[in-house]
């Protein structure tokens, strides 16, 4: 048996007096694709940062590949800012509003982290990101500067960098939450092609329905724990109150939204 | 008319020779007052309270005295502690200390407007803090200072005159020895002003030439 990529245990997180993570355990194998859902403020994000230490917890324990670590500060096992550094260069994160370098062109975003962390030369580097940068069918773009692209453009190519490490894991935080609903489907298509890949993914999103086509587990987050897990089937038969509610809300929502979409497009015909 | 050139045969040399120390001053005071600049602006943003103490300090003590005060300290005041620097020097590092801090406090304004995610996007990918700072955050803030950047060239540039007072021979102290042979203030003081305007006039030019190259690039 193959130990699992990643495993976290007991994972706690504070920003002050508030706790929000309070123990939060996860077990994720290679080719797994990884789905997390629940109310704003649960903890999400947080527990994704705290996958590659973007935020350091204050208590739990965390094995990826090689690495092990014990986040308790006093921890002989507390992660070095060397190991913190080999640990994020394996594991790609994409976040909601892309945060592509404004200074640098779509080529440049893409070939600067391979050549500066992994030493590849620039020539291969280069070659590299323009085989990734046509399978997001964005290879014309890479002279251009972010800001000249779409949101679901400067998404794909944020992927894209990421990718450009060739990470063992990928988190997306909500990483289709800014674009406009006409851009989403390009980026969930994107990220459907990795999972079918057997990219091992992580993703926090407010997409039910990519969550349950795509995403071998579910997790349900509530008030700083995983109130729910299971495979996407928890979606429509949740056992959880709390679950039921969430979902009923979502689902409660988008019919909102709908019929508010569809009333101002009447408005406009009247 | 041929009493003009005659005074420009007489005294071009000297100027073009002042307005030379006068350029050379202003280069050299601005390599200064960036590293001073960009090492207290950094400062500011350690997580060691002693570290942050001692650029506050800085910043707080070079705001609130006046230029010319700073100049004496160093050039008079030193050699009570046996340094000794020449007019020269004295001038390039009291300007450049002067200038530093200013410096420093548009380097902060400019760090404080780029958004946390374009150093957090890196530290994610691997990168170190200081890798991050150097080649991700810094060259941002870059762009979005030079406007300010440039005046305070401009300032470094004109304040090169106080250095007159410490027997640099710069435009306004030669100007000052023409002027006790000849009795013509007008004409010389003139005569200095014109060439400060090239000088800072060359300065803006070249800065906006900065300021189209930066905005064609994003
Ligand atoms: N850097 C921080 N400093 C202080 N509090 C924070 C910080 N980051 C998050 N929090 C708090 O932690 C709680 C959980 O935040 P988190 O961003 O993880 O929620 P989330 O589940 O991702 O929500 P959303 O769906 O809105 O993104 C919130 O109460 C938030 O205010
Ligand atoms: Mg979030």
């Amino acid at each position: 048996m193959t130990p699992p990529l990643l495993s976290l245990r007991e994972i706690r997180k504070s920003f002050g007096e508030n706790e929000v993570l309070k123990g939060v355990s996860l077990t994720v194998d290679a080719g797994e694709v990884v789905s997390i859902i629940g109310a704003s403020g649960s903890g999400k994000s947080t527990f994704l940062r705290s996958i590659n230490a973007l935020e350091v917890p204050q208590s739990g324990f965390m094995n990826f590949e090689d690495l092990s670590f014990d986040f308790r500060p006093e921890s002989r096992f507390f992660p070095t800012a060397a190991q913190l550094q080999s640990l994020r260069t394996r594991a790609g994160m994409v976040f909601q509003s892309y945060h592509l370098w404004p200074h640098m062109t779509v080529l440049e975003n893409v070939i600067h982290a391979p050549i500066r962390l992994l030493r590849i030369p620039r020539k291969q580097a280069i070659e590299e990101a323009d085989a990734l940068l046509s399978r997001i069918g964005l290879y014309e773009k890479r002279g251009s500067y972010p800001s000249r692209l779409s949101g679901g453009q400067q998404q794909r190519v944020a992927i894209a960098r990421a990718l450009a490490m060739k990470p063992r894991l990928m988190l997306f935080d909500e990483v289709t939450s800014a674009l406009d609903p006409e851009l989403v489907h390009e980026v969930l298509v994107l990220m459907a092609s990795l999972a079918s890949e057997g990219m091992t993914m992580l993703l926090v999103t407010h997409e039910i329905a990519f969550a349950r086509d795509v995403s071998s587990r579910v997790l349900f987050f509530d008030q700083g724990v995983i109130a729910e897990a299971g495979p996407p089937d928890i979606l429509r038969h949740p056992e959880s109150d709390r679950l039921k509610q969430f979902l009923h809300r979502i689902l409660h929502n988008e019919v909102v939204q709908a019929s508010a979409a569809l009333s101002t497009q009447e408005g406009r015909l009247s | 008319m041929t009493f003009v050139l005659e005074e420009f045969q007489l005294y071009g040399p000297g100027f073009l020779q002042a307005a030379w120390t006068v350029f050379a001053l202003t280069i050299l005071t601005i390599v200064v007052s960036w590293a001073c600049g960009l090492l207290a602006a950094l400062a500011q943003r350690s997580r060691l309270k002693s570290v942050r103490a001692v650029a506050g300090f800085y910043i707080w003590f070079i705001r609130g005295t006046p230029t010319l005060i700073q100049i004496f300290i160093i050039y008079f005041g030193l050699p009570q502690f046996g340094i000794r620097l020449s007019p020269f020097t004295a001038g390039v590092l009291a300007l450049g200390i002067n200038s530093g801090a200013y410096i420093a406090e548009i380097v902060r304004g400019g760090l404080t407007a780029i958004p946390s995610g374009q150093s957090e996007s890196a530290l994610a990918l691997g990168f170190s803090r200081s890798e991050t700072m150097r080649t991700i955050i810094l060259p941002q803030v870059f762009r979005i200072i030079l406007p300010a950047v440039t005046n305070e060239a401009i300032s470094t540039l004109k304040n090169t005159s106080l250095l007159s007072t410490i027997t640099v021979v710069e435009l306004t102290l030669y100007a000052q020895t023409l002027i006790a042979a000849t009795f013509r203030p007008f004409e010389f003081y003139i005569a200095v002003a014109v060439i400060y305007l090239v000088l800072t006039t060359v300065l803006t030019l070249l800065a906006s030439w900065l300021e189209r190259h930066y905005a064609r690039l994003s």
